[in-house]
């Protein structure tokens, strides 16, 4: 034991002895961190920005906690979790509240990640699941479920999960020639969606109008009616889906080197890009199938956050973090007292992330950013 | 093809069989999609050379470097490693034996060149060890060997021509890997920075590497390389030193030009020097 014990220090003693020397590599901000079983550089402003963030995204979530149409104090809050609330109170935070906030959280954050996860395999900013089709396509399943007759808690994001992956396929195989290129998928995936939406506008005349009348303000992406039914497929399919992607981001930044590089690099390519497109299709659906597609969180948050983290290329959790924030942001304006009525989160994402869309272009326009 | 049969160089073919080889291809067939470039080719990469890749455009000299790095699956016959076919060996471990520079790649946009070249450490990295001591000395020593190490905070996007490439090369050497693959890597460059990465080959075969690499001029493949692989329709018309296949017949047959030969005043290398057309009277 204590032969195994010294051997070791010995061996750490001599690795530190050559412990590399010479002008730093990297910036200030980036340092290593070794341990005897992990290492890994760290960027200290990435790290700074994502917790900022979270920071942030935590706050507004409170603030949506305590306002409403009833303003609560935090105390009644921390109150209601604790059951020694009176009973209304208690409804309006565990049942009316809470899942709303925690949706916002979770399904920004998991919009981010599609849409961070897209952008790097696309290389191309615009290359983000609503532009591309797979939240229309979630859609479309859901619709399609909904007009054969079926909704309920697993109905409706299994046909949305299947709608998604359905529609990523079929953008794959359309854009498939000698394998994908970015630019291809992004333009054949606009396509796809402009024809989804129209269906699925067919589709909404063909249901009944009570049917009709539900799905035509979900289709505006709103988070109004959400209830922890909705939460619990969205926080399983992100348990899952997270720690998997996250895994192979690193996979994920390689490639955008471009496929032959990463090759050379000994990433498997068609495995990295299955489970990254999977576990987007499968993200963005559960949101949709929950809140009807929710524009534009997807697009902004990683390219926001990217601009933030000063980094070289989409990162998945300071994006996620975005995602949440945007999406919290967003609810608290859309449901904020001033407005005249309470519009669905959808419609607030659409007019900031359409501000955004066109600086994008113009950006995109002047410089070669995205271009490549 | 005219009918008359071309006669090929006198001088023996050095017998690559008996030199040692790591990396082989063994009756490769391959090609896109239902275009089949490379037609039941055998080669060895003789172990410790810089063996360089030649011939006119659409020769299939890419096809095979691309086949030899496990970019093309082979239609038929293979590619072996060791004795072993390289789509047997796991990927990772593959990319600790071969490393590759390709034509065309992508530098994401602001990336510093360090940490460009620590991007060639991943088939030596896993998801808890992703930044060691090991990895930091292989990026220092990469970037000393291309003499890059002070341009490793600067963005890529900001260097030269020449920079970005040694930069590129600094990657592929961070790899560690005893044998590397270039995929033309001085089209794009100037005459000076050509010379300068063609050198850097050399020095790094003088260390001990196998090279591999495909080039578009005659003349600079004819000076550089220790082994000559010309090609022409997806067949390998000859290969040896470059001294002994460096002949005007062989220039005639690959490349269909009528040239002299003469010697590389600088290193007694054959120099091809292609034949004025006789002037209109």
């Amino acid at each position: 034991m204590t032969l195994t014990a010294e051997r070791r220090s010995a061996e750490e003693s001599l690795a530190a002895d050559q412990s590399p020397t010479g002008p730093p590599l990297f910036g200030p901000g980036t340092r290593p961190v070794r341990t005897s079983s992990f290492s890994a550089l760290l960027h200290t402003r990435t790290m700074a920005v994502t917790l900022l963030i979270t920071a942030a995204a935590l706050a507004v979530a409170g603030w949506n906690m305590v306002s409403g149409s009833a303003m609560l104090g935090i105390t009644e809050v921390i109150q209601a979790f604790l059951g020694s609330a009176d009973e209304g109170t208690t409804r309006v935070v565990l049942e009316w509240r809470a899942p709303r906030v925690l949706f916002t959280l979770l399904g920004g954050a998991a919009l981010a990640l599609a849409g961070a996860v897209f952008q790097s395999q696309t290389r191309n900013p615009l290359g983000s699941p609503d532009i591309i089709g797979f939240s229309t396509g979630a859609y479309t399943g859901a619709l399609l479920m909904a007009a054969v007759g079926f909704t309920g808690l697993w109905a409706t994001p299994i046909a949305a999960i299947l709608g998604g992956l359905a529609t990523g396929a079929a953008v794959y195989l359309l854009a498939w020639k000698r394998g994908v290129s970015g630019l291809r998928i992004i333009i054949v995936g606009i396509g796809v969606s402009i024809f989804l939406s129209s269906f699925n506008t067919y589709l909404l005349t063909v249901l009944s109008l009570e049917t009709a009348m539900s799905v035509a303000t979900w289709g505006a992406g709103s988070v109004n009616d959400i209830t922890w039914n909705h939460v619990y497929p969205l926080l399983a399919v992100t348990a899952v889906a997270l720690p998997v992607m996250l895994a192979h981001a690193r996979q994920m930044r390689l490639m955008e080197m471009g496929d032959d590089a990463a090759s050379g690099l000994g990433i498997r390519l068609e495995r990295v890009r299955l489970i990254q497109f999977t576990g987007g299709i499968l993200l963005v659906a559960v949101v949709t199938a929950a809140a009807g597609p929710i524009a534009f969180i997807a697009l902004v948050a990683p390219q926001l956050a990217l601009r933030l983290t000063a980094a070289s290329s989409v990162q998945l959790l300071p994006a996620a973090a975005m995602g949440a924030l945007l999406l919290t942001a967003s609810d608290a304006i859309a449901r904020a007292e001033t407005m005249p009525v309470s519009l669905p989160v959808g419609v607030v994402t659409l007019v900031l992330g359409g501000a955004y869309l066109v600086w994008l272009l113009v950006v995109m326009g002047r410089s070669k950013r995205g271009n490549r | 093809m005219s009918a008359e049969t071309i006669k090929l160089p006198e001088t023996p073919m050095p017998s690559t069989q008996a030199e040692s080889h790591r990396l082989a291809a063994a009756g490769l067939t391959a090609g896109y999609d239902a275009r089949t470039v490379l037609r039941e080719l055998d080669l060895q990469i003789p172990e410790g050379s810089f063996t360089v890749i030649m011939g006119p455009n659409a020769c299939g000299k890419s096809t095979l470097l691309r086949s030899l790095a496990r970019l093309i699956k082979p239609a038929s016959g293979e590619v072996l490693l060791d004795g072993a076919a390289i789509t047997s060996i796991p990927t990772k471990q593959l990319a600790r034996t071969i490393g590759l520079l390709p034509q065309s790649s992508v530098a994401p946009e602001g990336i510093t060149a360090a940490d460009l070249v620590s991007r060639g450490r991943h088939p030596h990295q896993s998801l808890l060890k992703r930044w060691g001591r090991e990895d930091e000395a292989a990026v220092r020593e990469a970037l000393e060997v291309t003499g890059t190490s002070a341009l490793a905070t600067r963005p890529v996007d900001e260097l030269s021509g020449g920079q970005r490439q040694r930069v590129w090369i600094a990657m592929a050497l961070a790899q560690q890997t005893p044998i590397l693959l270039l995929d033309e890597p001085t089209t794009y460059l100037d005459i000076a920075h050509q010379i300068e990465v063609l050198q850097l080959c050399t020095q790094l075969q003088a260390q001990g590497r196998t090279l591999v690499a495909v080039l578009h001029d005659l003349n600079q493949a004819l000076r550089y390389a220790t082994h000559l692989v010309a090609m022409r329709d997806g067949e390998i018309i000859a290969q040896g030193a470059p001294e002994q296949i460096g002949t005007p017949e062989l220039v005639q047959e690959v490349f269909g030009v009528a040239a002299r030969i003469i010697e590389d005043p600088e290193t007694g290398r054959p120099l091809v020097i292609p034949k004025a057309p006789p002037l209109p009277e």
